[in-house]
């Protein structure tokens, strides 16, 4: 479904991604595993379009994307839920799930995607008239969620959706993130938490200074040694 | 206090209310584009008394009817509030804040200078739907025109609030000030969002000119102290806040009339700067502002 070869990305003089390769299959939850500074959310800026890579392809369903503006890649069915959850704080809960929905033609079936994040995340429906950036960390990571999934998208990618939340919270969004694969969305996980990310994830990538340096199941990568002692801490 | 005094004063209020209806559209001008593109338009003024010219143009070389010349002129400050943003904004957006100054004064001495060439200096009268006559109200006697300004502005500020929070493309414009990396992953096309802003924003401006116009007369520096006095407005009113852009304009433009009354017309702008330098000594994010941030 999704497929980056050789993927090279650059701020300015630094290099962040270095010849970037991997594969996500459609129906999948694959993680990104990787430390600090590796290139994690790197990779999915470039695939979202926040990003133009400098070098390499990144193909969606065929289709070459690398070279198309950010709108044109949430309307081909790609949504990124970014590191630090950028909800529009300034702005309500129902406002930030409507403006979810922006890139769709199909405005008459908004109402039903709504109630369906609402099943998902039912506090986003009692919060719906709050400002966002009076919620909760959770909370706010529940409608950067939310808000992705109105655009209806096929891949979703999740930068570091555990960061910062209470372990509780964390279990509930890992919950909703296997239900929502189940349910038929593709989902590309970037992870520091290697542990939870290859208890969902079926495949995984390890980065390390913008290189892909290990890959395989998760259940190998489980008991990689190597794996064990940078990422899983035992 | 005698009741004539009383009176007297209840009365500059009101045209405090009229003069300050129009600070606060053109306040809310630079408060729409300085919130979405961090960029303080010092030619807001010179746009809307070139569109004032516009509209001057289309009633009395034309001939064309009033509503419609109205509506020609609105298009036409929006096409030229977009173009601007296009054209010469886009280009500088990652310059040095002083860069983007300057190009502002730019756009302010040129539209300056072309309507100085272009229809000269000599203050022209601007028909309006409603001019003299007063009506007496509760022992006041009000201006016609006062209120007929007062009202506009408060239709238009109702519309604008209906189009931010009602409507899709309003909320995204919101959405796009206020994060606009968020706005493009939601597939939001954020640089048609702000030249859409300009576009609106100009719009504002040329309602402010022509509600202004009949008042102060038409000529090409018409809106400088105008201009002045919304900085002053979106100032007091924290500059990130619509609604603070309205009560500073307003709140400006009756102390403005007060003061002028009370104390010496000589004074009424320096006293009026006097306070307003009060206000920001104590609050320097202004009355409704939140303490500035950068966006991302
Ligand atoms: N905006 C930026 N400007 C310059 N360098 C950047 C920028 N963003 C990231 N980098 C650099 O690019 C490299 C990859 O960063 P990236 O954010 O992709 O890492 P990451 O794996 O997501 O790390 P983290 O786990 O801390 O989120 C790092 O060396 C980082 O310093
Ligand atoms: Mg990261």
């Amino acid at each position: 479904m999704l497929r980056l070869e050789g993927v090279s990305a650059a701020y300015g003089r630094i290099q962040a991604l270095r010849g970037v390769s991997l594969e996500v299959p459609a129906g999948s939850i694959v993680a990104l595993l990787g430390a600090n500074g590796a290139g994690k959310t790197t990779t999915l800026r470039v695939i979202s379009g926040l990003l133009r890579p400098t070098g390499g392809a990144v193909y969606f369903e065929g289709r070459r994307i690398d070279r198309l503006p950010a709108e044109a890649i949430v309307r081909l069915g790609v949504s990124h839920v970014p590191e630090g959850r950028q909800v529009f704080a300034e702005l309500t809960v129902g406002e930030n799930l409507i403006l979810g929905a922006y890139a769709r033609r199909d405005r008459q079936k908004i109402p039903a995607d709504l109630d369906r994040v609402f099943g998902l995340f039912p506090v986003l429906r009692e919060r719906r008239k709050q400002p966002a950036g009076t919620l909760s960390g959770g909370e706010q990571q529940m409608l950067a969620i939310g808000r992705a999934l109105m655009a209806r998208p096929r891949l979703l990618l999740l930068d570091e959706p555990s960061l910062g939340l209470a372990p509780m919270v964390v279990r509930e969004i890992f919950r909703t993130i296997r239900r929502i694969n189940s349910e038929g969305t593709t989902v590309l996980l970037v992870e520091q938490d290697a542990n939870l990310a290859l208890q969902v994830a079926r495949f995984a990538y390890v980065l390390q200074t913008g290189q892909v340096v290990l890959s395989g199941p998760a259940a190998e990568l489980r008991q990689n040694e190597a794996v064990r002692r940078s990422y899983l801490g035992y | 206090m005698t009741e004539g005094q009383l009176l007297s004063l209840a009365q500059q209020v009101v045209s405090g209310l009229s003069a300050g209806s129009i600070y606060a559209l053109l306040a809310l001008a630079l408060v729409l584009i300085y919130q979405s593109t961090d960029v303080v338009n010092f030619a807001q003024g010179e746009l809307a008394m070139f569109t004032t010219f516009i509209a001057f143009t289309l009633l009395t070389w034309y001939g064309v009817p009033f509503v419609p010349a109205v509506a020609l002129t609105l298009v036409f400050a929006f096409v030229l509030g977009y173009l601007i943003e296009r054209i010469v904004i886009r280009p500088v957006e990652d310059a040095p804040v002083l860069s983007v100054v300057i190009v502002t004064l730019g756009l302010y001495s040129i539209f300056n200078s072309v309507a100085g060439w272009v229809w000269g200096y000599v203050p022209k009268g601007f028909p309006s739907p409603i001019s003299g006559g007063t009506i007496r109200f509760a022992g006041l006697t009000v201006g016609l025109l006062d209120l007929w300004i007062l009202g506009c502005a408060l239709v238009i500020m109702v519309l604008l609030h209906l189009f931010l929070h009602r409507t899709t493309l309003g909320i995204a414009m919101r959405a796009t000030a206020h994060n606009r990396t968020a706005a493009r992953l939601v597939g939001i096309p954020v640089g048609r969002m702000l030249s859409l802003g300009w576009g609106l924003s100009a719009v504002l401006g040329a309602i402010a000119g022509m509600l202004a116009a009949p008042k102060i007369f038409l000529e090409p520096n018409m809106m400088a102290a105008v201009l002045l006095y919304a900085f002053a407005g979106a100032v007091l009113g924290g500059l990130t806040s619509p609604f603070g852009a309205i009560a500073g304009g307003l709140m400006v433009g009756v102390v403005e009339n007060l003061l002028g009354a009370l104390v010496a017309t000589e004074l009424k702008a320096g006293l009026a700067f006097f306070m307003i330098l009060a206000v920001l000594v104590v609050r320097p994010q202004g009355l409704f502002g939140t303490a500035y941030r950068r966006k991302v």
